[in-house]
């Protein structure tokens, strides 16, 4: 039998330890699953964890998808960190790329790529406004967020569907659901190397990373702000008695979750799309609640998470073409690797002891 | 009338025996997030086992089974390694999507024989009353029957107080020796099995054959059920044909061609969950005693 004992304090050895073998754990059971249902487990291996990995173009294409996975993620780091669960990121992407996609579609022939710094404000309120739904429900009525959040998500999928379908509908699209294609001041270039050319898709997009991960850390880490945010989530009665407004905390971390959800949609369709299309998203706001676990609740552990999920998504997209496996196996292994990370957070409280059994 | 009231029947009782049964698993305490994840490896057990065994009614046994499954892994992880409920749930959740993605690939375009309906004795012949209440399947009677156990089993019996007090206070119920875990393992794959049922009558009564992620949210719709039913299981019953009742309505007006854009029509259900929570809200917030208080606690054993 096995028991737990509280430790006397947190186990730092853990906090390192816990996500490390949670990947190996992750990696084990996946392939037992795969081999029990009929695939080759070592070819499955190589394609899903090792074939990103094989040329240069693809390794910078891990970079382009981790992109959009760190920028929401680190937005749900807020909410997370708060006990605020906002699992409603894919609805905020989907709505923060439409309202900044329709804006763009006004201006048919700006140029300027100052203009992106527009839509990237109008994406970030266009992500804030959809969460801003949640966060007023849960604060004046305390409706779930949980729940809330979530049916959004189905809306909003229905929305765009409706939008690019019918009032944003190209006439020249051949009757095909796809809107007109962005002005050129609405999309992102990419990177141009010296004697290379285009590694894969990297794209200028990318550099926000350089921005927000710095500034994220300095806001949870050093900025009083941060501090409430935690104190409310780890000891929400200390919050209490301290005079912390919960509602404010949790309205401010629903804005700011659903606006960096919004910034990742702009970028992502500035930079790899160019126009509105029913499907923006391919899932990035829930694989965004791994990343953001993977990555301890901490800005650079995020970056690297998203580095890792991105890894497993591409790889997964190779998996598909080469042995005809689903896309949607990706979540079977951030299914597995969620349930470690939390047995990992445990440990740092617990230790295990092994006793007889009586 | 009469099949407008059917379809109405037969797309409520999905939501009805799974928001049954994670009214028992949140009655123990325990918020299982996962319903969406259960359903989804209910329906694609139940495909799966009706393609290979040939018989509806195996595929009722499996889905039942692959719910128990998933509701044992969610168990393990919160109930014995202490895990946050509800980001264990989600992982159920997206753990599942991403298994029965894989186990329906190869499902794909094949279509099952649907549950046949059972007439009852005499019954069946009362005029509009028969024809919906008594020519049903058999997993519509059973959603029945399951409700009216849990009614009985909460209010009147031993184990079911013993339930209800693991669920409100778990450190008490402990201390005057009642084995916590034991009761929301058990709980909690009472939950899963209803789901995975649930799950199982959409492919064996509702569309015939696999698609990926084709519950749809009814998982999450379930799990506001519950909470709309403020954890009284008759009012499951009613929310459920509800919500039934909007979806069919929404179908029927993208048949008729109303001047609604489809897409609208179809965000008729989700919409309503969030007004129907709102709604609820007050009433809740008022009387506390409703909500298990020790839902979503992790229970630590001192001993």
């Amino acid at each position: 039998m096995i028991t737990f004992v509280p430790r006397d304090k947190v186990s730092k050895n853990w906090t390192i330890i816990g996500p490390i073998l949670s990947i190996f754990l992750t990696v084990f059971f996946g392939l037992l699953i795969f081999t029990f249902l009929g695939y080759n487990p070592l070819e499955t291996l190589y394609q899903v964890f090792l074939s990103p990995f094989s040329r240069i173009d693809r390794i910078s294409d891990i970079f382009v998808k981790a992109c959009p996975l760190v920028i929401v993620g680190t937005g749900l780091m807020l909410c997370f960190r708060a006990n605020v669960w906002n699992i409603g990121a894919e609805g905020q992407f989907i709505m923060g790329t439409l309202l900044a996609g329709s804006f763009a579609l006004l201006f048919p022939s700006v140029e300027t790529k100052f203009f992106i710094f527009i839509m990237i404000v109008i994406g970030f309120i266009g992500g804030a406004l959809w969460a801003f739904i949640p966060a007023i429900l849960k604060t004046k009525l305390n409706v779930n967020e949980i729940l809330v959040s979530l049916m959004l998500v189905y809306v909003a999928m229905l929305f765009i569907d409706f939008i690019v379908r019918g009032p944003l509908r190209d006439p020249m699209s051949f009757g095909f659901p796809l809107s007109k294609p962005y002005p050129d001041g609405a999309i992102i270039n990419k990177i141009p190397f010296p004697g290379i050319g285009y590694l894969g898709q990297l794209h200028y997009g990318i550099l926000i990373i350089l921005l927000l991960i710095p500034i994220s850390w300095l806001f949870v880490n050093k900025t009083l702000s941060g501090f409430k945010i935690n104190v409310l989530g780890s000891a929400p009665k200390a919050a209490k008695f301290a005079g912390f407004k919960q509602n404010t905390i949790t309205i401010t971390v629903l804005l700011l979750s659903g606006g960096l959800a919004g910034v990742a949609g702009v970028i992502e369709v500035s930079a790899n799309i160019g126009q509105l299309q029913p499907e923006v998203s391919f899932g990035y706001g829930f694989t965004a609640i791994i990343v953001a676990f993977l990555g301890r609740l901490n800005p650079i552990g995020i970056l690297f998470a998203g580095i890792i999920i991105a890894t497993v998504k591409l790889g997964a997209d190779n998996a598909q073409m080469s042995m005809g496996i689903p896309k949607v196996v990706t979540g079977l292994f951030e299914g597995i690797l969620l349930f470690f990370l939390l047995t990992g957070e445990t440990l740092q409280k617990y230790k295990i002891k092994w006793s007889k059994v009586t | 009338m009469d099949a407008l009231m059917l379809t109405i029947i037969a797309t409520s009782i999905p939501l009805l025996l799974a928001a049954t049964g994670e009214l028992i698993t949140e009655k123990s305490g325990v918020l299982n997030l996962g319903v969406e994840g259960m359903m989804l490896s209910g329906a694609v057990g139940a495909l799966g086992a009706v393609l290979w065994l040939g018989n509806p009614y195996f595929g009722i046994i499996a889905g039942g089974l692959c719910g128990v499954l998933m509701a044992s892994i969610f168990s393990i992880f919160t109930i014995n390694f202490m895990t946050n409920q509800v980001a264990t749930g989600l992982g159920l959740t997206i753990f599942a999507t991403g298994l029965t993605g894989l186990a329906g690939a190869p499902l794909v375009g094949k279509t099952v024989p649907s549950l046949p309906k059972i007439e009852i004795f005499l019954l069946s012949d009362i005029p509009f009353v028969g024809e919906i209440l008594f020519k049903q399947d058999f997993i519509a009677y059973l959603s029945v029957a399951i409700i009216i156990f849990i009614t009985y089993f909460l209010k009147y019996s031993k184990s079911g107080i013993v339930l209800r007090a693991v669920g409100d206070d778990h450190q008490s119920a402990h201390s005057v020796g009642y084995p916590v875990k034991k009761i929301r393992w058990y709980a909690t794959c009472f939950g899963g099995m209803c789901a995975g049922i649930g799950g199982a009558y959409i492919p064996l009564v509702l569309t015939p054959h696999w698609s990926e992620g084709m519950t749809a949210g009814r998982g999450w719709i379930a799990l506001a059920l519950v909470v709309f039913a403020s954890w009284i299981p008759w009012r499951i019953i009613v929310g459920a044909l509800i919500f039934g009742g909007i979806t069919i309505a929404q179908l029927v007006g993208q048949a008729r061609g109303w001047p609604i854009p489809s897409q609208i029509l179809s965000m008729m259900p989700y919409l309503a969950t969030i007004v129907a929570l709102t709604m609820i809200s007050g009433r809740i917030s008022k009387s506390n005693s409703v909500v298990p208080a020790s839902l979503g606690k992790p229970f630590f054993d001192t001993q």
